[in-house]
């Protein structure tokens, strides 16, 4: 293979750009978080460090960054260590698929606003959903303290439910679409968007990702009322600092994966397409914040009921469904 | 570059696999697996075959071995000082096998010839079609197969009364 320099030098700046405004809209998300939390609750917030609190997620990260680091006895070194950047890096890396724009033009050169088209797109977001889970296990069975254990384990059972209904609600949109790659599922809604055709994938998925993120009403692995702070109990200053950055990532992420699957990816009238994509994912994470606002929590064996006896076996009919329409249709 | 890649992905590979092989530790083992697996993985997407390659990561990487440490977890099974070695009984079948796979190999290498490579990668619907057009009855098997383990697994588990 022969790549030019203008092409890599174009690469590296999108890999940049991603990370950039990934990790900052991730720290702003925590802010905004806190806002809208206190928002619903009826109170005011972080408002204090810079206007109206601003300045908030700077002052956070000084405060990560200068608390000590300790590890527990009995701890198990390089896996408590590793176990956070086994959490945040693949949800970070999953971005690389994901559509943010309509391709343009630059110097005689089409830029797709992706960092890379690939023709296994979606099924390379199911591969690092689930290694990402890893992080979460291995942090919790490291730490050697029965609360991050339990989490661990509880964040383990729920991912293994979750991913298959997350997977097979996927399956309709990859047969209307007749592609895995992001960018032709983000085409093929040119006209219509796929939420239109599959509004119950979209309530299985949306379900589902509010379980892969860990979020209420599936916050299980962390259940501050029973486990004190679930599989990162023992963590603290940046490490914890990690676990809990990706789990925001994870948020951005997930929410421009149910933009570009369900709701046109960055189609939209008047707007610029960067725009629309970003009113999207914006949109998912205050859904996210509201229904940690709102919902309380789910018991550990009603979410599995659900998981297994309630959304896999819907996804299933879905799929069938979904077959017998388009084969009806033409 | 991408036989540099190739080669430092392969050794990462093997290292790996012996690794968890050695290690006496089940957690450590399954870390070792997986990250042999993802460079097997990434070695496959080398070889212009992205497909097998995501199911490397997805089957291998993300639901078995996400099942074997849920299991060792669950019962508490990572106790390194209990690992033993196992009689010598025990090792006359699986050196016998291993002998087998061995020679075949260095036959099979023996009298390889290189081959151009094949042009292009293969895409998904090639795949797909020759799975379910080519090899569909087999397909159908496995998959009923599957289900006999899913109601056995059901059957075991059932709440007795």
């Amino acid at each position: 293979m022969m790549y030019d320099t203008i092409d890599i030098a174009l690469l590296l700046a999108k890999i940049a750009l991603v990370f950039f405004v990934i990790l900052t809209l991730a720290a702003y998300l925590v802010f905004a978080e806190r806002k809208v939390l206190a928002w619903i609750q009826d109170r005011k917030g972080p408002n204090r460090v810079g206007p109206f609190g601003l300045l908030q997620p700077l002052a956070d990260l000084i405060k990560l960054l200068t608390k000590e680091d300790f590890r527990p006895i009995g701890a198990d070194k390089w896996l408590f260590y590793l176990a956070p950047a086994m959490a945040a890096i693949p949800a970070i890396m999953i971005f690389a698929v994901i559509p943010f724009g309509a391709p343009l033009t630059l110097f005689g050169h089409t830029v797709l606003l992706q960092v890379s088209d690939l023709n296994v797109g979606l099924l390379l977001f199911m591969a690092l959903s689930s290694i990402a889970v890893y992080g979460v296990a291995l942090g919790g069975w490291a730490s050697n303290s029965k609360y991050a254990l339990l989490g661990s384990i509880r964040g383990l059972a729920q991912l293994i439910s979750y991913e298959l209904s997350m997977g097979l609600s996927l399956v309709p949109v990859v047969m209307l679409a007749r592609s895995f790659r992001l960018s032709d599922i983000v085409n093929a809604q040119s006209g219509c968007w796929f939420i239109v055709y599959q509004p119950l994938a979209f309530v299985i998925f949306l379900i589902s990702i509010a379980a892969e993120c860990k979020r209420i009403p599936f916050e299980l692995p962390e259940a501050e009322g029973e486990l004190v702070a679930g599989f990162h109990t023992e963590y603290s200053g940046m490490r914890f600092g990690l676990f809990f950055v990706g789990e925001y990532i994870n948020i951005i992420v997930l929410g421009g994966l149910a933009a570009t699957f369900f709701l046109g990816g960055w189609h939209g009238p008047f707007l610029p397409p960067v725009v629309w994509f970003s009113a999207k994912v914006l949109a998912f994470a205050f859904l996210f914040i509201w229904m940690r606002g709102t919902l309380p929590r789910l018991r550990y064996d009603q979410l599995m009921h659900f998981g297994w006896k309630i959304l896999t076996p819907l996804a299933l009919v879905n799929i069938v469904v979904t077959g017998w329409w388009l084969v009806l249709r033409g | 570059m991408e036989t540099y890649l190739f080669y430092i992905l392969a050794t990462v590979t093997v290292i790996g696999t012996i690794l968890a092989i050695t290690e006496k530790h089940p957690v450590h083992a399954i870390v070792y697996l997986v990250t042999s697996f993802f460079s097997l993985a990434s070695i496959f997407f080398l070889l212009s075959a992205p497909l097998i390659a995501m199911f490397e990561v997805i089957i291998y990487a993300g639901a078995v071995m996400v099942l074997f440490m849920f299991v060792i977890m669950m019962l508490d099974l990572g106790r390194a000082d209990e690992a033993k070695r196992p009689p010598l009984r025990q090792w006359f079948l699986p050196v016998i096998l291993g002998g087998i796979i061995l020679v075949s190999i260095g036959v099979l290498a023996a009298g390889y010839v290189t081959t151009p490579h094949a042009p292009g990668a293969i895409t998904v619907r090639d795949f797909a079609v020759t799975l379910f057009r080519k090899y569909g009855v087999a397909v159908e098997i496995i998959s009923m197969q599957l289900l006999f383990a899913v109601v056995g697994a059901l059957y075991l588990g059932r709440r007795r009364p």
